[in-house]
């Protein structure tokens, strides 16, 4: 898609939140719908319960609908929001296609529409007003970067890749490989996938120890999420080695049970995936209401490092969020 | 058709698919067969094998009873979280060991005397019964965990998962305990007899006198218990209940242990022992991936062709073309060692 | 009616040394069987003697070992059911083998429906369906599910199916087992029309008086092989038995000495009183004594079965008490009945009564097993010794007690079943035509070990179709009719031509009557 098309699609969006913002009262009190897709994890849940103190925060009202992982809910939800004339519209989706119609509806209601933590697949960028979400080839960058910084170049890692074909784990893949690339010390000598859970991530980590001369040959263990890297430290204690010294550990997501076990000296870096999605989201929307300028189209969070020198205060820092 | 006649040369397709897949490993990684001690326990691929292919085995196990009455239970994945979520927050809230195991049994029980209940009174279908907790289950474990991965520290129950007796990891321990538990029961009273006659014919079983109801309950009530022990299994080894991804798809893992042991979807005859072995068969490729190397995106595609070769060795059709096993053939009246297959037997 | 082109002297149908094993049974050993155009064959034998086997051989459900079969004089090798349809062979197996869940419309006409437009005309499928079964006197709802109607309805639909699809030739299997009198009378009249017109019809029966009636010609199987064709008028009756057989019947079944006529004063073992259920059977009133013979005579559908099966509890009663010993008791499933001491071979002997995939001694066993609960199973050596014996003494014909029934003949599945009930040595034994497809040596056996046991104190419920067996045992026959229990004949009163007359009779009688009122 060419450059100039998607800038004029933007302009064009603008021009009509523009007029829309114009009739708004200013005074008056934000209502939100949010349709978020589940609970189907502790990262998710944590995103619901963030959106929901950052609305508290701004005095917006906040309307959550739960979608079961289910895009027939989604729609049903829009279409109710859009029926009760909110403000805005929150929608982390559930799948990247089929939105289209629907985002048509609320966009010939008025209803500025963003998109949390996924992106969607349409050809009319002008459905939504912004997405934020993260950069997950960045986030695999960041975690090579800090890996190859910390071995001097020089390591034979293990891979533990999440659900197949998943974007993160797709996009976690390639920012990482970028990395091992650019370093010739460097080499994933097994990868495999441990579809982002705990229980699988111990069992792959478990025969990549006996594959690798009893866990030897392994100088690193890259995880796709936090939870396969916990299932992982087991994996190595119980082989007898020390997990974060025997084999480094360094994963995606920053969830609290990371930060515990880098207390705890058995992990060695996380990078954070923000559970605050909502917040930027927010932000954008405000200034919009106020003065119309559009937000760009993509709103990327940050993509933070940690490591286990503030580990503990990260961990009490967020134990609540989730 | 499953002619069930007992002998040897009916379990042949499964012990030697186990011990295909396992020289398979072997040649794929050299030290498949390694074993030594690492803290007291066994250590090496083919332990993992046995340890992480015990919560499919006892899923297997309830599975098989329930299969031979001609139902299926979906559910068990979904039991597996809830035991596992109730396990991981009372450990958390402080409840001592035995208390936390009653519960998460007890919660198993229940969930299968729901399945038992809309099984045999209400004559629900045994798939729709079982699909209605296969799904609410999980949103009840949720519940009980408020969506996130309850952790735990508490050694007792992370023994469990970890621990080992005399030198054998304890779910390997357990799923022993488990099969033995159940192969007594069964076999030593007459309640495999009221299974398998059930499965194949529960009106002709009901006038015999046969109290089917119950039956039916007590094999949906055992694979509830066999789901939370499995449950528990899993929460105590990653010390942390994950009540979206406990257990999730297993119910069909354990459905194909159960084909591939030999039992006919079809009810009527079953072989505990056998379903074990078929879960073995699935954990033993499984494990055979993971230290192949191959990518992951193959692992799917090799686990189904090699499932595929050995339910084909176990088809009707296809064993008519097979030779025989010397002496196989029997002679006047003696009794028939092969499962006798003929082509449509049934008019 | 397809012209024939073979040559005049070409039979019908040749089968020339049909050969068929089993694991363990050689079921056919080089038979021989030939049927001319226009005539009616007897198949006759022993129960497992390989008739039905012959049959299926024959069609194509199973592949022949050895043989030949010709059809008007080219030879034909049917891989499947529908190939020989296509040859124009219609059959009606031993085991109703149509579909429980569809309509009797689409029953009929499986595989050849009549199509409009790509689709299945249901209006013509309806209308043709009720013409093909005008001539059996049957008018049922075409569109309701078959499964929803009597094993005899179905048996009668089965025929009429397989009689419009015959061109050249038709096969039965025993299909007047559940069938009354006039059914019979009705099908043996369409069989002959269907022979006026050339067709050759293969006939399986145990019914000797049907053989005499119909057949032009028999021929008699005995364990896989051929002992014989000869023309049904050249053959005496006891001839014929003693082909069957391979010898000599000793005294053919003869009237039991019933005592007197008189009411019989005993406590009655089981009792009734107003007992019945809404849209089922009437209330009846019915009491039955230790070492008596019961029997229940009636067309089909007169509410026979449905007495019995209430009286076992297989359904359930919404009115009435029963006592036994006295004593009030409930029977509100098979369960009860079996603790009570009852015993129950139902009609529908492959969808209630075996257990298909068990072998002959669990099958035996398991009634006995559910008596004593799962908790005392029976030692496996008891198990064994108990099969054994009754395998003996039925002359249940299976090479070994650890076959699965399914794969045992039609009559000696039935054995098995009585086995299964004399195991638990009942004090009420109800039997639903407890002969159908029985051949005339186990019949007589069968009916000997019957007066054995009330000798003994067993009581006995029976029903059945055939009013001299009927007579030949009972001591007291309830008639019914309409769902209701009509009269009732006792001691000397027994006779073929009193129950007909009952049967047939306008005002209605005594049993049952008083319950009525009493609600
Ligand atoms: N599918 C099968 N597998 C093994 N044995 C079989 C099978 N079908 C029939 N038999 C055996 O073949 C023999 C002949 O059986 P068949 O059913 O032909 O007897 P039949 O003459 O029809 O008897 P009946 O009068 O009782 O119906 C029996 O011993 C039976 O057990
Ligand atoms: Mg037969």
């Amino acid at each position: 898609m060419s450059r100039k098309w998607v800038i004029s699609a933007a302009t064009a969006a603008a021009a009509l939140f523009i007029g829309l913002g114009a009739v708004q009262a200013a005074d008056k009190k934000l209502v939100v719908g949010f349709s978020q897709i589940g609970s189907e994890s502790g990262w998710r849940a944590a995103e619901t319960k963030t959106a929901k103190a950052e609305a508290d925060k701004r005095g917006i009202d906040l309307k959550i609908s739960d979608a079961q992982q289910k895009q027939e809910n989604q729609i049903k939800a829009v279409r109710s929001f859009v029926a009760q004339g909110v403000d805005a519209i929150f929608i982390a989706p559930v799948v990247a296609t089929g939105w289209d119609s629907v985002l048509k509806e609320a966009k010939e209601a008025k209803i500025p529409v963003v998109l949390l933590d996924r992106q969607i697949e349409t050809k009319d960028q002008s459905l939504y007003m912004t997405a934020v979400t993260s950069d997950t080839v960045h986030e695999g960058r960041v975690a090579g970067e800090w890996l190859a910084k910390q071995t001097g170049g020089k390591c034979a890692v293990v891979e533990l890749q999440g659900t197949v074909g998943s974007s993160p784990a797709i996009n976690r893949k390639k920012g990482f490989d970028e990395i091992v690339a650019k370093n010739p010390g460097m080499k994933i000598v097994r990868t495999q996938s441990g579809d982002f859970t705990r229980a699988k991530g111990k069992e792959v980590m478990e025969s990549f120890i006996k594959a690798e001369n009893g866990g030897k040959g392994i100088c690193a263990v890259y995880a796709h999420n936090d939870d396969m890297a916990v299932g992982a430290i087991q994996a190595i204690k119980e082989a007898g080695l020390k997990p974060g010294k025997d084999i480094l550990v360094v994963s995606i997501d920053g969830v609290p049970d990371i930060f515990k076990a880098m207390a705890e000296g058995e992990a060695n870096a996380t990078v954070e995936l923000t559970p605050n999605m909502a917040g930027p989201a927010y932000d954008a929307l405000i200034a919009f209401k106020k003065d119309g300028k559009a937000p760009p189209k993509w709103i990327q969070t940050e993509s933070a490092l940690f490591t286990p020198d503030t580990a503990k205060a990260e961990y009490e820092r967020r134990k609540d969020a989730y | 058709m499953t002619l069930s006649a007992p002998g040897p040369a009916r379990n042949l397709p499964q012990y030697g698919a186990l011990i295909a897949v396992l020289l398979a490993n072997w040649l794929l990684f050299p030290d498949f067969f390694a074993i030594r001690l690492q803290d007291g326990r066994l250590f090496g691929s083919l332990i993992d094998v046995l340890n992480r292919g015990a919560p499919v085995a006892l899923l297997a196990v309830g599975m098989t009873m329930v299969i031979a009455t001609r139902g299926v239970d979906l559910s068990v994945g979904a039991v597996m979280a809830i035991s596992g979520a109730i396990a991981a927050t009372m450990t958390g809230a402080g409840w001592s060991l035995p208390a936390v195991l009653a519960a998460s049994l007890a919660a198993g029980l229940l969930c299968g005397l729901w399945n038992g209940v809309l099984v045999a009174v209400l004559r629900i279908q045994p798939i729709i019964a079982t699909l209605i907790l296969m799904v609410a289950g999980r949103g009840i474990a949720q519940l009980v965990t408020e969506g996130q991965i309850v952790t735990f520290t508490s050694p007792a129950l992370a023994f469990i998962g970890s621990g080992s007796f005399l030198t054998v990891p304890m779910p390997v321990v357990l799923t022993i305990v488990v099969l033995a538990v159940t192969a007594l029961l069964v076999r030593a009273t007459a309640l495999g007899l009221m299974i398998e006659a059930v499965g194949v014919n529960r009106l002709s079983s009901a006038g015999a006198g046969v109290n089917t109801p119950v039956v039916l309950v007590a094999v949906y009530v055992w694979c509830g218990l066999c789901a939370a022990v499995a449950g528990l299994i899993v929460t105590a080894d990653i010390r942390g209940a994950d009540a979206n991804n406990a257990g999730l798809w297993l119910e069909l893992d354990a459905i194909l242990a159960v084909v591939v042991g030999g039992t006919s979807l079809l009810g009527g005859r079953f072989g505990l022992v056998l379903s074990v072995v078929g879960a073995l068969i699935i954990q033993a490729m499984n494990t055979g991936i993971l230290l192949s190397g191959f990518k992951p995106e193959f692992n799917l595609i090799v686990k189904a062709g090699v499932l595929l070769v050995v339910l084909l060795l176990q088809s009707p059709t296809l064993t008519l073309f097979l030779p025989r096993p010397k002496g196989a053939r029997p002679i006047g009246t003696v009794k028939p060692p092969v499962a006798p297959t003929s082509g449509g037997a049934k008019p | 009616m397809t012209a024939s082109t073979a040559p005049p002297s070409a039979p019908l149908l040749a089968i020339r040394g049909l050969s068929k094993a089993f694991l363990g049974v050689q079921a056919l050993d080089g038979v021989d069987f030939t049927l001319r155009h226009g005539e009616i064959h007897a198949l006759l034998g022993e129960n497992g003697a390989g008739k039905s086997t012959l049959i299926k051989t024959l069609t194509g459900v199973y592949q022949r070992d050895n043989g030949t079969v010709a059809l008007e004089g080219r030879e034909i090798a049917p891989r499947g059911v529908e190939e020989a349809q296509r040859l124009h062979i219609g059959t009606v197996y031993q085991e109703v083998n149509l579909l429980p869940n569809l309509s009797v419309a689409e029953n009929l006409f499986l595989g050849r429906q009549p199509m409009r437009w790509g689709l299945v005309d249901r209006g013509a499928m309806r209308r043709r369906a009720r013409a093909v079964l005008q001539p059996y006197g049957l008018s049922v709802d075409v569109t309701a599910p078959l499964g929803r109607f009597s094993v005899a309805t179905q048996q009668i639909i089965a025929i009429a199916r397989a009689v419009d699809m015959s061109a050249k030739v038709l096969i039965l299997d025993e299909p007047t087992a559940s069938l009354d009198a006039q059914e019979v009378a009705v099908l043996f009249k369409v069989m002959r029309t269907l022979r006026s017109r050339g067709i050759g019809i293969v006939f399986v029966t145990h019914f000797l008086d049907q053989v005499y009636e119909v057949c032009d010609s028999i021929t008699v199987l005995r364990n896989g092989r051929l002992v014989g064709e000869r023309r049904t008028a050249d053959l005496p009756r006891l001839d014929l038995v003693a082909m069957m057989l391979g010898r000599e019947l000793e005294a053919a079944a003869h009237r039991i000495d019933l005592g007197p006529a008189e009411v019989d004063s005993r406590p009655p073992l089981a009792s009734f009183k107003g007992f019945g259920k809404a849209r089922s059977v009437e209330p009846f009133d019915l009491d039955i004594r230790p070492g008596e013979v019961v029997a229940l005579a009636g067309l089909l559908g007169s509410g026979r079965t449905e007495t019995v099966r209430l009286v076992f509890g297989m359904d359930r009663a919404d009115r009435g008490e029963a006592t036994v010993d006295g004593r009030a008791v409930r029977l509100k499933g098979p369960r009860d009945a079996v603790r009570l001491g009852f015993g129950f071979c139902p009609e529908d002997r492959k969808k209630e009564g075996i257990v298909g995939e068990l072998s002959v001694r669990e099958n035996i066993i398991l009634a006995l097993q559910a008596r004593q609960g799962w908790l005392k199973p029976i030692p496996r050596r008891r198990q064994e010794e108990i099969a054994d014996r009754f395998i003996r003494l039925l002359d249940i014909r299976t090479p070994d007690a650890e076959r699965p029934i399914q794969l045992l003949s039609g009559g000696n599945q039935q054995k098995a079943l009585l086995a299964r009930w004399l195991a638990t040595e009942p004090r009420l034994l109800i039997l639903d035509e407890p002969t159908r497809g029985i051949d005339v040596g186990a019949h007589a056996e069968i009916i000997r070990l019957i007066e054995r046991l009330c000798a003994d104190g067993m009581a006995l419920l029976v029903v059945s179709s055939e009013l001299e067996e009927i007579v030949a045992y009972s001591r007291r026959v309830v008639v019914l009719r309409d769902r209701r229990h009509v009269a009732e004949l006792r001691g000397g009163e027994v006779s073929v031509e009193r129950i007909v007359a009952a049967i047939a009779s306008e005002t209605p009688n005594v049993a049952g009557s008083g319950a009525e009122v009493r609600q």
